[in-house]
């Protein structure tokens, strides 16, 4: 099977899906580029370059680059979704949330309900996330757990090139709408990606380890640095098993649950922030539905309660390491 | 006595494998073995198996400790006969290794291949030398293996290799199945598929075959054996459909419904005796078939046209007689997805049901299966 | 645009149900019924449905938290949207949206709306489907003038006419951002900011149906002929607060009843009529005593109707999960 990038594999589900149904349109600065300026059409494709190629093929009716108006092309993003289209849209970086955040929770997350089960908007958000890209504090925050706490979204953060494109295709056909988190030091990571449309279902977790000591949860990047580990970890006798849950809202809390009733031992591994975040909303559900399993206090690996720093140095010590995860794994072993 | 020091390798348990764990010696260093005896259980990523020796003598050492994870050709273990001396054997085993790293690296596995049948495009695993030409003096007939099912070519991963020796192997995907399109040409019941296979061995330039069917694949085997028998040398049928009415449609439905990897995991567990073979990856990779567009239409089509209302629809228990290819057929006495009693519509010499097996006996016990596949080829060539 | 017979006739009736229904609810609140808040929309009537007299199925709107005058207009059911500001099961949205978020999308009502300059840029999206889908529709936001300082409504203004939508932005400028005066608020004028983003602007007298519904064809006309966005601004009083309970302190004494008694959009256009020999007074009376009765029979059902069990707080979050 072909090994595609991350970056390749949601450019595939975005083209597959775009090929299937004339109702996708795709939408956000720059997602073409180059509209109206006298050098090259299609000049971008996006900054990382994920959408290149779609505006050639599919034109810029359903293309559609914006003014940098966060505001205005979300919100008409969820207003062309409530009203039958099934956009795309490009919120670049999710730190740019701040300018465009109302559309996003008062508008798309709640028509549904407000509206009694009248409403359906299949928009899905596009938006880049994570630091290591010495890109400083306002480009490199996760952001997640702001979603997550909105009922009405569905929150999707892949760490594989074979999962972006499968909760891509299933975001595009799911009708409800879903936050599509890309970790930006993800794209250019290789995995067998089938060439076939193939839809993940939300709230399924994905175990990328089997063991019988330690239950380790992760999300994006950080199931890579999990999986480091539990292979350290594995090389001196400690059986990890790896969860990575794959969506927020929904959550896969039956398989962090039995794992945990299994092994008796949880750490979570999270890049956001550690107040109010994953990190803590696992352990709560831990801490509340299977506490009598636990053999051992749970540990969270983040980052400090701090923004994300610019200087190389001071932004390699904020992250989560392996080695951090493997420290914590022996922590609760001990 | 001899002073010949044989190594035990790392086996290749189909294409996908590139590592095994040794999870337990069997044997003790000192002992003797004999070719075939069980001497390790190794796990990799898709099933747990043991392992046969592949020769005979004192094992002089056990290099692979337990729980060790190694590539696929790596020394696990030396034997040799008691008057060899151990530094000898130190000697072998650092060659060993040097040797296997070199070619370790050179090694490239053999890839499916997609190709254009009629109506549809067939995904399709060819091991061994080329299939014998025109003069017939080339190398034996070719072997057709068909997965049931919801399966694929990789099903055949402990089998394909170990036949391929001396012939060529084919393993193919059904319509709707594995790397094979999703569509099916002429709808999902046994004749149409048989139609299809047809299709395949015209596309893949095998004009006849002996052909190895797994449930399903039995069933469409003796279909093209009734149909075209001139295409047909023999039909070996594994766990086979089209013996009797019964099957287990829990278990079709159940595979059906699965989109989650515990319903899943739940729902294989009915194809082996012993579920504990079943892995993670197989699991996941059952999933990653599932969630593929077009499979489950295909897997709905299939199973309402060859299993309607919980009765198998193609029966040949009144052909076999007539049917001028032979004909065996290996079962898992503990199959739960179609009874091993089906088997007695075969005679006495070429029915095989083997203990501590369930509908997977060609995972569950390989060499077994192998052997009689092997000797019933061969036999069949003349 | 000349308007026939039935179609003045169905002005009145529906002005005459925004009016009664606005009367009817600021009463009921009074009286405690209704719990929450709500915002009314009396003495704004005439662009409600000057402007959604000249849209169909194809064509979608977007309200404010003033909404039930837009919903009217655009054909929600009455008795529906009663009961939703009585919070009762049988209401348009199951008593879960209430007076600020009154919604029927297969008629085209995209929401009124707790967020003050929320709906010009939905109105973008549904501007969008129309020109995607080629549905040949239209998508007008309705924008207090309070809405018109928020930077979502200028960001719709540009990408409207970036995009060239169909898309068409009503001001409704009653005068107060809840208590503060829009001639403080606003910076420059309504006309000439959409001018300045090149959308074609033209202002209208609020309490005039006539002027409203010309300048609403003609920019239904422009949107569907690919001519892109327009904004209407209209000059328009409101009879109640801002929401329910407000004293209007910062109201000049005897403002109100000065404009009840001299701007009332109701009065005008039975003048208009009556003097122009369009339609007889008797015929305006007996549909006000219809609609009067018709709102009396929405209070009653509503009242009577039973409250959302509580298995419903949990349903209608999301399409599947």
């Amino acid at each position: 099977m072909a090994k595609k990038s991350f970056r390749q594999a949601i450019n595939e589900a975005l083209t597959q899906e775009m090929r299937r149904d004339p109702r996708v349109v795709l939408m956000g600065e720059d997602v073409a580029g180059g509209l109206g300026s006298p050098g090259e059409d299609d000049a971008w494709g996006g900054p990382m370059g994920v959408t290149k190629g779609l505006m050639p093929e599919f034109g810029r009716e359903r293309v559609l680059d914006t003014p940098i108006t966060e505001s205005g092309f979300i919100g008409a993003a969820i207003g062309a979704a409530a009203t039958g289209l099934r956009p795309v849209a490009d919120l670049m970086f999710v730190d740019f949330m701040g300018v465009c955040f109302d559309q996003i929770f008062n508008q798309a997350a709640k028509f549904r309900y407000m509206f009694g089960g009248k409403a359906v908007t299949p928009v899905v958000i596009r938006t880049m996330f994570g630091a290591g890209f010495r890109a400083a504090s306002q480009h490199s925050q996760c952001l997640y757990p702001l979603f997550t706490h909105i009922p009405g979204l569905k929150v999707v953060i892949p760490s594989s090139a074979y999962d972006a494109k499968g909760l891509m295709i299933q975001a595009i056909r799911d009708d409800d709408p879903v936050i599509f988190f890309e970790h930006k030091m993800l794209y250019d990571d290789m995995d067998e990606v089938p060439d076939e449309p193939y839809a993940i279902p939300f709230g399924e977790a994905n175990l990328t380890r089997e063991g019988d000591d330690v239950t380790v949860v992760a999300l994006g990047r950080m199931v890579k640095l999990a999986n480091e580990a539990a292979d350290a970890l594995r090389r001196d006798g400690v059986a990890c098993t790896v969860i990575d849950p794959r969506t927020t809202s929904p959550m896969d809390t039956d398989s962090i649950l039995e794992s945990v009733g299994e092994t008796g031992r949880l750490v979570v591994v999270d890049e956001a922030h550690p107040r109010c975040g994953m990190a803590a909303d696992v352990a709560a559900l831990v801490a509340q539905e299977a506490f009598r399993a636990l053999k051992a206090p749970v540990r969270m690996v983040t980052p400090p309660h701090v923004p994300v720093p610019f200087s190389p140095a001071l932004e390699d010590a904020y992250l989560p390491t392996a080695a951090r995860i493997v420290e914590a794994v022996r922590g609760v072993m001990a | 006595m001899s002073d010949a020091i044989r190594p035990i390798g790392m086996p290749k348990w189909g294409l996908a494998m590139t590592e095994g764990k040794v999870n337990a010696w069997l044997v003790e260093e000192g002992a003797e073995i004999a070719q075939g005896d069980e001497i390790l259980e190794i796990e990799t990523s898709k099933i747990t198996n043991v392992f046969e020796s592949p020769v005979a003598g004192r094992l002089r050492r056990r290099v692979a400790a337990e729980g060790e994870t190694l590539p696929v050709g790596a020394l696990l273990g030396v034997v040799a006969d008691g008057g060899v001396d151990e530094a000898a054997i130190d000697a072998f085993v650092a060659q060993y290794r040097q040797h296997a790293a070199e070619a370790g690296a050179a090694a490239a596995a053999p890839e499916p291949v997609l190709l254009p049948a009629e109506g549809w495009t067939v995904r399709a695993l060819r091991l061994g030398p080329e299939a014998a030409g025109e003069s017939g003096t080339g190398p034996a007939t070719p072997v057709l293996m068909i997965h049931g099912f919801g399966g694929d070519l990789l099903n055949w991963q402990l089998n394909q290799p170990a036949l391929a020796a001396d012939r060529a192997v084919v393993a193919i995907d059904l319509p709707g199945h594995g790397g094979a399109s999703k569509v099916l040409p002429g709808g999902g019941d046994i004749a149409a598929l048989a139609g299809a296979v047809r299709g395949a061995m015209a596309a893949l330039a095998i004009e006849r075959a002996h052909l190895v069917g797994h449930s399903l694949g039995g069933a469409i085997a003796l279909q093209l054996a009734c149909d075209a028998p001139e295409a047909v040398a023999s039909v070996t049928l594994v766990c086979s459909a089209g013996l009797g009415p019964e099957i287990n449609t829990d278990y079709i439905e159940g595979f059906i419904a699965a989109d989650r990897r515990r319903e899943m995991k739940a729902t294989v567990t009915a194809l082996f005796a012993d579920p504990s073979l079943i892995s993670r990856d197989m699991v996941d990779d059952l999933l990653k078939y599932k969630r593929l567009d077009g499979v489950l239409p295909a897997l709905r089509a299939i199973a309402d046209a060859a299993f309607a209302g919980g009765r198998q629809a193609a029966m040949f228990t009144d052909r076999l007689a007539a049917l001028p290819v032979p004909v065996q057929a290996i079962w898992g006495e503990a199959d739960r997805i179609i009874p091993a009693a089906h088997a007695t519509a075969i005679a006495d010499a070429r029915r095989h049901v083997l203990p501590d097996a369930g509908h997977m006996v060609h995972m569950e016990r390989p060499e077994e299966v192998n052997r009689l596949i092997a000797a019933f080829v061969t036999a069949a060539d003349g | 645009m000349q308007l026939n017979r039935e179609q003045l006739l169905a002005a009145w009736r529906m002005m005459g149900t925004i009016r009664a229904f606005e009367d009817r609810v600021h009463a009921e609140f009074a009286a405690g019924g209704i719990p929450g808040f709500v915002h009314l929309y009396a003495g704004e009537e005439a662009s409600a449905v000057g402007v959604c007299m000249n849209l169909d199925h194809r064509d979608k709107i977007a309200s404010t938290h003033r909404g039930h005058g837009h919903c009217i207009a655009k054909g929600c059911d009455v008795p529906g949207m009663m009961a939703e500001i009585f919070g009762r099961a049988s209401g348009l949205c199951g008593g879960k949206g209430g007076s600020m978020h009154i919604a029927d999308l297969e008629k085209g009502m995209m929401g009124a709306n707790g967020i003050v300059g929320g709906g010009p840029p939905l109105i973008c999206g549904a501007a969008l489907t129309a020109k995607t889908l080629k549905t040949g529709g239209v998508a007008v936001a309705f924008i207090g003038d309070g809405a018109s300082n928020q930077g979502t409504t200028m960001e719709s203004y540009n990408l409207a006419k970036a995009w060239m939508l169909p898309a068409i932005f009503v001001i409704e400028d009653n005068g107060y951002a809840e208590s503060t005066a829009s001639n403080w608020s606003v910076s420059g004028s309504q006309i000439k900011r959409a001018e300045g983003f090149g959308i074609p602007a033209v202002q209208v007298d609020g309490i005039d149906f006539f002027a409203i519904h010309d300048a609403a064809a003609e920019a239904v006309e422009r949107a569907r002929g690919g001519g892109g966005p327009s904004l209407i601004h209209v000059k328009l009083n409101r009879y109640h607060g801002h929401f329910e309970g407000d004293a209007q302190t910062y109201r000049a004494p005897g403002e109100i009843e000065r404009l009840r008694r001299e701007r009332d959009p109701l009065a005008h256009f039975r003048r208009r009529v009556t003097e122009a020999g369009l339609l007889e007074a008797s015929q305006l009376d007996a549909i006000e005593a219809e609609v009067a009765t018709a709102i009396e029979t929405a209070v009653a059902a509503a009242k009577s109707a039973p409250m959302p069990p509580p298995p419903n707080l949990l349903t209608d979050v999301y399409v599947s999960y």
